[in-house]
């Protein structure tokens, strides 16, 4: 009996707590950037795609929701061809972007993604990539790898030296 | 067998082997880069150090390399051992110095051989600060792609390239950590072996070019185990697809058949699945709409198939299935095999002196193992890659057994083997119409006209028994190499003769077969190898159907005949005016083919079907050994099914009989067999359709396998129900059995920690060894032990005629494929059609290089640019065969020439 007055009591109490409920949708939600919401693609800081399409996004997702297909274009540069996210599938497990060696696929802290048909869930690289290079800002991969690819020559990169002259044999 | 104790278990191993195989073939993961199961140790990587201790009380032990140590009983090793542990990861630490971050953008990713062993190693992350050396890359042609920086310098490219194949423009430059493996300058790679490198090399300096223009990542492929299409050897290829799209073609390992290479042919020449060219609709020509589905089709079929007579013309590229399907449609004695007389004629020998089993024929493997090679008139070079790769191996081995003999160094030991041999070399005879790329390692060179090569032959096998007859008038040159040959087969064990149809004489087999004879002993073991065209020529061959002409005089006489054509392009075997004249007479002619060509045009009815790559196949090479040849993917259009379903269904039609279900190729196999004995066997060729592991099927993807849930999604967000198979125990998913399939029943090697192509050293019984289970594909001519009985018939010797050239084909590597030539990088390799006379013929004819000559054959004339040749007999024109676009000729003959 005690116990029942007391729970009524608490319950009661409650009546003049500050509500954590919101008026969504007028009332918005205060999101932070790691929030793990609909997924985009980045740009470098020069503005180039970051995506290299190397597939390890798509292999590290455990729905499969990731199809792309990598292409190439006239300096060597690899970008993917298309890039779709099935997001009906998708479970926002941040994976992806874990698996990314380009920071090019970000999670967002959106989630107002409902729609009537489940078609529309799926997006394609149109719908993905976004101007801005996200959370992770400054860093340009093909800055950092060893092959050339329009975005510096071999050797000009920040931790690399000259290229070999091979008809030298000076140490 | 010695014992020897690995982290102090015991265990028995094989003798001559060094510790690195031993533990591979144990099982155990020991990191490497240098050593190459095929091509033997050097001990330059250090990657693969153990602990060896001196005996059961030395608890400190040394380090060593273990690819260059022998096993010797009661040896103890560690491979665990902290200490040995330790220096492989150091190893790897120092090669990552230099390493570029390409990962991401690196063709080799998820399939590396650097990757798997950094990670064996556990070195994770990077300690040294300074700067990385860089190298500038190399232009190597349409078909390899060079990325120098990620060298390892391991070597393995260089010794490849330039010993084991023979090549010569790859080299290894520069000095000190600056070495540099690469071309003197930019430029094409001039072997026909250089697409090897790719897997040879255990980093991303060598990649497919064909398969960066659709790159896919390994685990991505739904893979199955194929054979290749372009020669009549079979290698087995790994086929991988993904979006409808065949990418790339692997290696898939069979000790007997093709190892651990294949020719550049067949790894690039894939492209042609994906052409545009590609047949996709059911035709009815002569209709307002052409283009009709299959219940169109199946209304119409019946209007030609009955109440006429069918023929069937056959083909040596469409599967043993397909074949016999076709024989059941029109019936044994109306199938012909769309070849010219001459062909058919010589491959019926070859097929006749195989199934007479007197004289054993040799698998690719036992060429490399023989100990003398004589190559009469076949320019194995263009005609059968990989057999002249082997040839190339008997030459270097034989060498090398000869050194063990004096000094007794282990066969692995390659560098110390290559130091002690030098330049000396096994027997190799090669002769062939014109010079060719093995001339260089062989002892003798001949080159001549068939007849005169096979004179040379006849006189061989007169020396070797003198009851058969001698050559009479003989030349000097021709006495002197036949004594010298036959001096040399005499020494030899396992002599191997290989000759082939592409020089189209006759003479040839039948003195290749008599020397074979004439060598065999209780002591001596010769093996005759034959090459044919095409990859299923022996199955074909093996049917004993009447050739193209016969097919012809039918249809000249029978206006009321219905031809079916299975894939087979008339005008590739047949000179065009014969071929015109068949379908002007033929009331209805129904095709099916995989591309369009100049047949399929003649079609009233032209039906699409599936590549290898589409459906399954049985073929059968060069040795008479069938293989199966998996269907790779499902076409995304249903009406690509394999030719022996169309043609089964057409049976149905024509003979009236109940369908009940469609046929799986276990059924069209027991049949064959049944109606052809010659084929006993081959329905065991590979586990039946129904066949399962735990209840589970083995999945041609990998369990890494990406996009499943949005491969499709743009077209349908639901996904659609997983494709089945019912032809194979294979399956289109990634769900089944992840244990040790079949050998025949490989889709792609993988093991645990091992993603690249070596994981295939835990599919085998021991290194290099035969596949677990015994390597797939059976054999279907055995030896009956049966005398010999001789040929005998010597031709005349070859002489000019004035005013008339004899006609011989050149074939090329890259050009002459059919099928290949759909592969850009393969076509841009491809030479222009030529003809080749000899300087003073030229000088005659007042020509020179470079100038058009008309040769007049076949009733038609044809302009070629002329080539001048120094190293060509006098009285013979010879001409590129078999480039896209081209008639074909009646080799062989004496043709007209003009100006
Ligand atoms: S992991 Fe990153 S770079 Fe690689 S394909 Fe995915 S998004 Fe592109
Ligand atoms: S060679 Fe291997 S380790 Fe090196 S960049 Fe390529 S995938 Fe990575
Ligand atoms: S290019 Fe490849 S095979 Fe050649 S040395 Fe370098 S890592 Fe080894
Ligand atoms: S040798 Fe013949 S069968 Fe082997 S890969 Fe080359 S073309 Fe294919
Ligand atoms: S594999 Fe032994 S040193 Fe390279």
């Amino acid at each position: 009996m005690i116990s029942h007055l007391r729970t009524m009591w608490l319950v009661f109490l409650h009546l003049f707590h500050k509500r954590e409920t919101i008026q969504y949708p007028e009332e918005k939600v205060a999101m932070r950037p790691r929030w793990r919401g609909r997924i985009v693609l980045t740009k470098d800081p020069d503005g180039g795609e970051r995506c290299v399409g190397c597939y390890l996004c798509a292999a590290a997702c455990p729905v499969d929701c990731i199809a792309l297909q990598a292409a190439e274009d006239e300096n060597g540069r690899r970008y993917p061809e298309f890039f779709r996210i099935n997001f009906s599938r998708c479970i926002f497990c941040g994976y992806c972007e874990e698996a990314c060696p380009t920071y090019a696929i970000q999670l967002t802290p959106d989630f107002e993604m409902a729609e009537y048909r489940r078609q529309d869930l799926v997006y394609e690289k149109e719908d993905l990539l976004i101007d801005s290079q996200g959370k992770y800002p400054g860093y340009n991969f093909y800055k950092m790898a060893g092959l050339s690819a329009g975005v510096k020559e071999k050797g000009k990169g920040e931790n690399e030296e000259a290229p070999v002259d091979i008809k030298s044999l000076l140490p | 067998m010695p014992r020897i104790y690995i982290d102090n278990m015991p265990f028995e191993v094989k003798a001559g082997k060094n510790l690195l195989e031993v533990c591979l073939s144990l099982g155990i993961d020991l990191p490497y880069f240098c050593w190459h199961p095929a091509m033997g140790s050097i001990g330059a990587c250090r990657q693969c150090a153990v602990k060896v201790y001196k005996d059961a009380e030395d608890t400190k032990g040394r380090i060593m390399m273990s690819c260059m140590e022998s096993v010797k009983d009661d040896l103890r090793i560690s491979v665990c051992d902290p200490g040995a542990k330790a220096f492989r990861a150091q190893v790897i630490e120092w090669l990552m110095t230099n390493h570029p971050h390409d990962c991401p953008v690196c063709d080799e990713g998820g399939s590396c051989h650097l990757q798997d062993v950094t990670v064996m190693t556990g070195h994770d992350y990077r300690r040294y600060e300074f700067k990385k050396r860089t190298y500038t890359n190399q232009y190597l042609g349409p078909l390899i792609n060079h990325e120098m920086n990620r060298c390892i310098q391991c070597y393995r490219c260089v010794r490849f390239y330039r010993d084991y194949a023979g090549g010569k423009d790859l080299n290894v430059f520069s000095a000190h950590n600056h070495v540099y493996f690469g071309r003197e300058k930019d430029g094409v790679l001039q072997s026909p072996f250089s697409g090897n490198l790719a897997e040879v090399c255990p980093t991303g300096v060598f990649t497919d070019k064909t398969l960066k223009e659709h790159y896919t990542r390994k685990w991505d492929l739904t893979n199955a185990p194929a054979i290749c299409q372009h020669c009549s050897l079979g290698c087995n290829i790994i086929a991988g697809e993904r979006y409808g799209q065949l990418r790339s073609i692997v290696n898939r390992y069979n000790s007997e058949v093709n190892g651990y290479f294949l020719c550049d042919k067949g790894r690039f020449g894939y492209e042609f699945v994906n052409s545009e060219n590609r047949i996709t609709q059911t035709l009815i020509r002569h209709r307002a709409a052409e283009a009709v589905d299959e219940q169109t089709l199946m209304n119409h079929l019946p209007h030609i198939l009955t109440g006429h007579t069918v023929i069937g013309i056959g083909s040596p590229r469409a599967s043993i299935e397909s074949n016999y399907a076709l024989m059941e449609l029109a019936g044994k004695e109306c199938f012909y095999q769309g070849l010219p007389d001459n062909q058919v004629f010589l491959e019926q020998k070859i097929a006749d002196i195989l199934s007479a089993g007197t004289i054993h024929t040799p698998s690719l493997k036992e060429i490399e193992q023989a100990d003398a090679v004589l190559v009469l008139g076949e320019d194995i070079w263009n005609t059968a890659p990989i057999m002249a790769l082997a040839v190339r191996q008997s030459v270097m081995r034989t060498a090398a057994a000869h050194v063990q003999e004096q000094v007794p160094v282990p066969g692995w030991h390659d560098a110390a083997l290559k130091e002690l041999a030098q330049e000396s070399k096994g027997f190799l005879a090669n002769m062939s119409i014109l010079s060719s790329p093995l001339d260089e390692i062989a002892a003798v060179q001949v080159h001549g006209t068939p007849d005169d090569m096979a004179r040379l032959g006849f006189q061989i096998a007169h020396l070797l028994n003198n009851t058969l007859p001698a050559v009479d008038n003989a030349a000097d040159t021709l006495l002197h190499n036949a004594t010298m040959i036959s001096q040399q087969l005499l020494l030899a064990r396992h002599p191997v003769i290989i000759t082939g149809t592409s020089s189209g004489s006759e003479a040839l087999i039948r003195a290749a077969y008599d020397i074979a004879a004439a060598l065999q002993n209780e002591e001596r073991h010769p093996g005759l190898a034959f090459v044919l065209p095409d990859c299923n020529s022996m199955g074909l061959a093996m049917t004993g159907a009447s050739s193209f002409e016969k097919a012809l005089a039918i249809v000249q006489k029978n206006p009321d005949v219905t031809a079916v054509i299975l894939e087979n392009d008339l005008y590739r075997n047949i000179p065009a005016d014969l071929v015109d004249t068949f379908f002007s007479k033929c009331r209805q002619v129904v095709v099916l083919d995989t591309l369009h060509n100049r047949t399929t045009e003649k079609a009233d009815v032209l039906i699409p079907v599936a590549t290898f790559a589409e459906g399954d196949g049985t073929f059968i090479n060069n040795e008479g050994r069938a293989q199966r040849s998996y269907q790779v993917f499902m076409s995304p259009d249903k009406v690509l099914k394999e030719a022996f379903k169309w043609l089964f269904e057409m049976k149905v039609i024509r003979r009236a009989i109940s369908n009940g279900h469609d046929v799986h190729p276990d059924e069209m196999l027991a049949g064959l067999e049944r109606a052809y004995p010659q084929f006993k066997g081959i329905a065991d060729v590979v586990p039946s359709h129904a066949f399962r592991i735990h209840g589970s099927r083995i999945p041609r993807e990998s369990q890494r396998y990406s996009g499943r849930t949005a491969m499709q999604a743009n077209k349908a967000v639901s996904e659609p129900k997983p494709l089945q198979d019912d032809d194979s125990p294979l399956s289109f998913t990634m769900e089944g059995y992840r244990g040790m399939p079949p050998a025949p029943l490989i889709p792609y090697f993988w093991a645990p920690g091992w993603n690249s192509g070596q994981a295939v050293n835990k599919y085998q019984q021991e290194t290099g060894g035969a596949l677990k289970g015994g390597d797939p594909g059976i054999r279907l001519f055995r030896e009956t032990g049966a005398i010999p009985a001789y040929f005998q018939d010597i031709p005349d010797a070859f002489s000019p005629r004035q005013g008339k050239w004899f006609l011989l084909p050149q074939y090329q590597l890259f050009g002459s494929g059919e099928l290949s030539i759909y592969t850009k990088g393969i076509a841009a390799l491809s030479p222009e059609p030529r003809a080749i006379l000899s300087a003073r013929d030229a000088a005659s004819l007042n020509m020179a290089t470079g100038d058009l000559l008309s040769v007049q054959t076949d009733n038609r004339t044809y302009q070629f640019p002329l080539e001048t040749r120094d190293d060509l007999q006098d009285g013979i024109v010879i001409l590129t065969a078999g480039l896209k676009g081209m008639d074909a000729l009646s080799w062989g003959t004496w043709v007209n020439l003009f100006k």
